[in-house]
């Protein structure tokens, strides 16, 4: 909490009447009743410092005031107030092969489950005749028999004999949102936006409440049963300071994902975000997310 | 051995990480526990605070009652936890923008509340049993009593005072601890299930409620037990209560489900589709027709008819066990129904609860259970129900 709390100078009686034992009735009374005008008028500008303090607290826990927490990672020669990141994805680009995911997985010891991701993907596959489309993702039973394995993903081939009018994969993935839902509602502060842009968990703190996984609004975090805490993508924090690619914009063979720094204007998020007419997923959300999206549709959310 | 993750069987389509739910039935008792305090709070208050003179066969009893249930009320939260260790990490460094950072301090202040509340009601049956009693309940006595055996009627007045400020100290205390864990649910957008203003109340009135027919349960029970007779004004004054607490919990839940429909924001067809389908036996016949209409029309029915005698005992006792079980349907139906609505819109979860493991049926219902016999032994050791006139509890209004 970096906000100072001034506490209101409150007017006391302090018990005068002790101090002064003999006095003549009158003035005794007269002090009483003065005494307790005090303690009244006290009373009102307590309660008034109370109700302006509980205005600034909650201008303070509305969701827009998230601030970067203030310690700096000790990574050598990382100057984090000199990026700010951001994600890219062309879905028009991405063929649902799944390095990404399977990367992800090995990059960050995530769980090697059906039901644990930083990272997936998406098919979204339009029938002829039909107007919502078929969505999956590789968790799903027909996917994971077509893969055979937990730790292996595939899409399998179930449109083969459907007449398919459109169909496009969507990658997804935490958004690093600006004003993130998780960190608002984080008790402990075990979760946090760092200066340059990237929400991470601290697993040694987190208590594994599971209340940030339940405020995401993109089903992007997770709860680690391994660690018994919090998880989600970190957009690979531990490469990305060190000059690196995360591990799925690595592994990306068409180059559906785009990462880099807004700081820079020639970097390929710069660029992405320059030459393209870029969404975002929910922004009615608020959390105003940083992936940015292209050539996704209406059905995506 | 346990399961390290329990995958949920969903139909539609949700996204990967929703497969595994996040808060289980521990987080269901939670809620339910906390309400059943502040429930049982307001009953004592009717007393207390508000001299309300046929309260007072249950007023002293309430408020152990309160104080038995809220001394549990963090259990099902540490079993829940993934580092139940790091508990107090949220009490040491907590993160003030999160609805759930001031619980510890809410909690911490309303049961010192609570225990203070309780010394000061049985401070002169402390000292009468520490003049009269040797042995452990003496010698306990003695400690209990802080030295202090002055019964004058300046102490006793004092004493009231005090009590009189704790019990009204007590009500937003009791109230704001229960509103606060509705803040919880209704705070979050991401839920379109949850995300409504007037979570907070809905589950402020329905714990209400909730306490109000616990008391009537254990009220009547604990006469059967000592085979005294049943305090019949008290119970029908506590029937009243549940009754026009009820129409209110019924008004604003019905308020904020043709809130959720009237809307018809995003994912509105998946909650129309779970309501009418997967919900339709827990919420619609479970929580509103057994659990909430049915008393109504019974307790309506008694107060027209004027029933008294056993026929009264009968009807509002079953009803306030109707009550019981509609509060913790609602509590389920909030906080499971909320999970299983995937965040997609487009798809269910299911969650399915197991017999064995920390945060499964048997665990849930141990926590339900504990409260009752720790209630067990306190009226043995602080009896609520002697008329003596040592003991401290008639309300300052009622002097």
């Amino acid at each position: 909490m970096t906000q100072d709390i001034k506490p209101s100078l409150v007017a006391r009686d302090g018990g005068g009447g002790d101090i002064v034992p003999q006095e003549t009735k009158p003035s005794q009374a007269a002090r009483r009743a003065f005494l307790r005008k005090l303690a009244g008028a006290a009373t009102y500008t307590g309660a008034a410092a109370v109700g302006v303090g509980t205005l600034g607290a909650m201008q303070n826990a509305a969701a827009k005031n998230e601030t970067a927490t203030n310690a700096p990672p000790p990574i050598p020669n990382y100057d984090w107030t000199k990026h700010r990141w951001a994600f890219g994805v062309d879905a028009t680009k991405c063929i649902g092969c799944l390095r990404c995911v399977e990367a992800c997985k090995r990059e960050n010891n995530v769980p090697g489950d059906a039901h644990h991701f930083r990272t997936w993907v998406e098919r979204y596959v339009y029938l002829e005749g039909e107007e919502r489309p078929h969505i999956d993702s590789h968790h799903d039973p027909v996917n994971m028999a077509a893969s055979g394995s937990e730790k292996e993903y595939r899409f399998a081939n179930r449109y083969k004999d459907a007449k398919v009018e459109k169909a496009f994969f969507v990658p997804k993935l935490c958004n690093h949102c600006t004003h993130p839902a998780c960190v608002q509602c984080c008790p402990t502060g075990a979760t946090y936006k760092t200066e340059d842009g990237v929400v991470l968990i601290d697993h040694k703190y987190c208590i594994g409440c599971q209340y940030c996984v339940q405020a995401c609004p993109y089903g992007a975090r997770f709860f680690n049963y391994e660690k018994q805490v919090s998880d989600k993508c970190t957009w690979c924090y531990h490469r990305i300071t060190k000059g690196l690619q995360p591990a799925c914009v690595e592994v990306c063979p068409v180059g559906a994902r785009v990462f880099g720094d807004l700081k820079d204007k020639q970097s390929p998020i710069s660029l992405f975000i320059r030459n393209n007419r870029v969404s975002v997923i929910r922004p009615e959300s608020g959390n105003a997310p940083n992936v940015y999206y292209v050539g996704i549709d209406k059905e995506v959310g | 051995m346990e399961a390290l993750f329990q995958a949920a069987p969903y139909t539609g389509w949700v996204y990967p990480n929703e497969t595994v739910i996040p808060w289980s039935v521990m987080i269901v008792i939670y809620p339910y526990i906390t309400g059943l305090v502040a429930g049982a709070f307001t009953v004592s208050s009717l007393y207390h605070v508000f001299g309300m003179q046929r309260f007072k066969p249950v007023a002293r009893f309430a408020l152990l009652t309160a104080l038995c249930f809220m001394f549990f009320v963090p259990v099902p939260l540490l079993l829940h936890l993934g580092h139940p260790e790091r508990a107090l990490n949220a009490v040491l460094t907590p993160h003030w923008t999160s609805a759930m950072a001031a619980f510890g301090y809410f909690a911490g202040f309303y049961i010192i509340l609570l225990l203070l509340e309780v010394w000061f009601m049985y401070r002169p049956y402390f000292v009468q049993q520490a003049q009269q009693q040797s042995g452990l309940v003496g010698k306990l006595c003695r400690v209990l009593s802080l030295g202090s055996y002055d019964l004058s009627d300046k102490a006793m007045s004092y004493d009231h005072k005090w009590m009189f400020a704790l019990a009204v100290a007590g009500i937003p205390g009791a109230h704001g601890l229960h509103g606060y864990v509705g803040f919880i649910f209704g705070s979050l957008k991401s839920r379109e299930w949850w995300s409504s203003d007037l979570m907070p109340v809905v589950f402020l009135f329905s714990a209400i409620i909730s306490g109000v027919a616990l008391l009537i349960v254990l009220y009547v029970l604990s006469c059967r037990l000592r085979k005294t007779p049943v305090d019949l004004a008290c119970l029908k004054g506590l029937a009243y209560v549940l009754w026009g607490f009820m129409m209110f919990t019924l008004l604003l839940e019905g308020l904020e489900f043709a809130n959720i429909v009237y809307k018809g924001r995003e994912g509105i067809d998946i909650i129309i589709q779970y309501v009418t389908g997967p919900l339709i036996v827990p919420y619609f016949y479970l929580q509103f027709a057994l659990g909430a209409v049915t008393p109504i029309i019974v307790i309506s029915y008694m107060i027209w008819r004027g029933t008294t005698g056993k026929a009264l005992i009968v009807g509002v006792t079953v009803s306030a066990m109707l009550v019981l079980f509609s509060v913790l349907m609602m509590r389920w139906n909030v906080v499971i129904g909320g999970q299983e609505i995937a965040k997609t819109g487009k798809g269910l979860v299911s969650y399915h609860m197991l017999m064995l493991g920390r945060e499964e049926l048997l665990a849930a219902a141990a926590v339900v259970a504990a409260p009752l016999i720790l209630l067990l032994v306190m009226v043995r050791l602080l009896p609520p129900w002697i008329q003596n006139s040592t003991l401290s509890s008639s309300p300052v209004s009622a002097r």
